[in-house]
């Protein structure tokens, strides 16, 4: 028993034991710094490519910084510093080689709140297309595939000029959704991307993820564990430490740690003990 | 009962006291715009006065057909030089600014905008009217577009600063370079304050008189051509108030109606087109 238990804390933080899996962004011995803060302690969670991979854990365990980190978008913030490895196809993200906007084109981004530009509904969609200049044809083929996906196409495609800020709630966020996949990205990154929307639109992304999976790479950031439970394939679990950096407690099937977790601290929070 | 008593009484006591100070806000405000107008009238309505130059002192009618010409004119160039330059300052101050640099230019600015407007007058002389040897519109213009540029590049900042932060990382997140999403995402998002900025920049120009006198220094003759000198609303307020001639005092009032009318009308556009580009 005690034997057991040292092996899987050996395998637990790190990776599913999956031989035949293929690890699609890799994170090794993440540190992250704001300033002099330390807001992730070797953080470290290979994601699996087309699979859906839920980060939980209570506000402020740095999800969502260990997510933003997968595209760089922590370059935007003054004072920040990365240290460890971020493997996208073994290309390390933070080298500071890394072309960054090739990267966002490869790792696209969903946000808390839907952030659809004050543009027409096309334009929206449009824009990441336009940036890569595409030509007039490819982009209209690609908006149209990129509504459809979303399942957005039906109820917009009378109105594509109109304002997407006149759309409801849901709609800017799946709008968001189409606007993120019409680059062609291979992995998406969901930062709460439900947390503002009502249960029914809430349901209409949760489907759409499963749809998204089977040909791209999903990391989630939730702090919803009902929706973790139900969407997601593989579940990391994080944590403060007692210096207030996040950690990774435990990674691995989302079945597992729901129902079959190994560290106590997961266990008291997926039952709601503290958190 | 009686504490609720109280309490209702309070209420429309404070807020009698706050109708009070809106009434002594907004009165002067009413009789200073009431007034111009009862006076003013008369000269605009006079034959001439909008298509007419000044007729020599003595010689009854007349207009200002030189100094409306004029203040276009001069408001017209300051602002082709102020306005792009200012918002492009504005657009470094607010996504690129965040750092020595961008303090030290938002410190002038500040400067610039606590300066005597009489200071920008003595600036445009000594740059331009002293370099050429002669008073001119253009050196009006340039005075005039260093008064209109910290109020331009402030206002700028201000509507880029307010623009959410979300708008910007959608875009990065796509792989945007920064500039596209600066001039593509965040500049049009921003766009009705930027405007508005350069609209109130323009009619606190158009009202200025103090740089004018020694740049442009009034003409009465009707003139087009920005490098010799020209009329101006504000010049002609300024002159004709003086002079003891009442068809020339009544021009000088109707000069300040149309000064007035200008601003009024510039902001009520500004305000119309935010509304619209808002919904």
């Amino acid at each position: 028993m005690i034997a057991r238990a040292t092996m899987q804390t050996e395998l637990a933080p790190h990776r599913a034991d999956d031989p035949d899996a293929e690890v699609k962004l890799d994170a090794r011995h993440v540190n992250f710094w704001y300033g002099d803060f330390q807001a992730l302690h070797e953080a470290s969670l290979a994601v699996q490519a087309r699979k859906i991979t839920a980060l939980i854990g209570p506000s402020g365990c740095g999800k969502t910084t260990f997510l933003r980190i997968f595209n760089r978008m922590h370059d935007l913030t003054p004072g920040t510093r990365a240290t460890g490895e971020v493997l996208l196809d073994s290309h390390n993200v933070l080298s500071p080689e890394t072309d960054v906007i090739n990267l966002r084109r490869q790792v696209g981004m969903l946000f808390q709140r839907a952030n659809p530009f004050p543009k027409s509904i096309y334009d929206n969609v449009a824009y990441g297309p336009h940036i890569l200049g595409w030509s007039k044809a490819q982009i209209d083929q690609v908006v149209e595939e990129s509504l459809k996906d979303t399942g957005l196409w039906e109820e917009v495609k009378d109105r594509l000029r109109r304002s997407a800020l006149n759309l409801s709630g849901g709609q800017q966020q799946r709008l968001c959704l189409a606007r993120a996949l019409a680059v062609r990205p291979e992995v998406i990154l969901m930062d709460e991307p439900a947390s503002a929307l009502d249960p029914i639109a809430t349901l209409r992304i949760e489907e759409l993820m499963q749809e998204l999976k089977k040909r791209y790479t999903i990391v989630i950031v939730t702090h919803n564990m009902q929706q973790a439970s139900r969407v997601s394939d593989f579940t990391a679990f994080m944590l403060m430490n007692p210096k207030r950096a996040g950690e990774v407690i435990e990674f691995g099937e989302t079945d597992d740690i729901f129902n079959r977790p190994k560290d106590g601290r997961t266990e008291d929070y997926i039952t709601g003990r503290f958190g | 009962m009686n504490r609720l008593l109280l309490r209702i009484a309070l209420d429309r006591l404070v807020t009698g006291a706050i109708v009070l100070c809106v009434m002594v806000a907004a009165v002067p405000v009413l009789v200073l715009l009431l007034f111009v107008l009862i006076k003013g009238l008369p000269g605009m309505l006079a034959p001439g006065f909008f298509t007419d130059p000044p007729h020599p002192v003595g010689v009854p009618g007349g207009g200002v057909a030189n100094a409306i010409i004029g203040t276009l004119e001069i408001v017209g160039i300051g602002s082709l030089l102020a306005v792009p330059f200012g918002a492009l300052v504005g657009i470094f101050l607010s996504e690129f600014g965040r750092n020595r640099l961008g303090d030290t230019v938002r410190f002038v600015s500040d400067v610039l905008t606590g300066l005597p407007s009489i200071a920008f007058g003595i600036f445009g002389y000594t740059i331009l009217v002293a370099t050429l040897h002669h008073f001119s519109a253009i050196s009006a213009s340039v005075a005039l577009a260093v008064l209109m540029l910290p109020v331009i590049l402030r206002t700028t900042e201000t509507a880029l600063v307010l623009v959410p932060q979300s708008l910007r990382e959608a875009g990065l997140a796509l792989g945007a370079p920064r500039w596209r999403v600066t001039l593509e995402i965040v500049v049009p998002a921003a766009l009705g304050g930027i405007v508005t900025g350069a609209l109130l920049a323009m009619a606190r120009a158009a009202g200025e008189t103090a740089p004018l006198l020694f740049t442009t220094l009034g003409n009465e003759f009707v003139q087009v051509n920005p490098l010799q000198p020209m009329g101006a609303l504000s010049l002609t307020v300024f002159k004709n108030a003086l002079v003891p001639y009442a068809n020339l005092q009544d021009q000088a009032w109707a000069a300040a109606l149309l000064l007035v009318m200008l601003v009024a009308i510039t902001n009520l556009l500004a305000r119309i087109y935010i509304r619209r580009i808002q919904r």
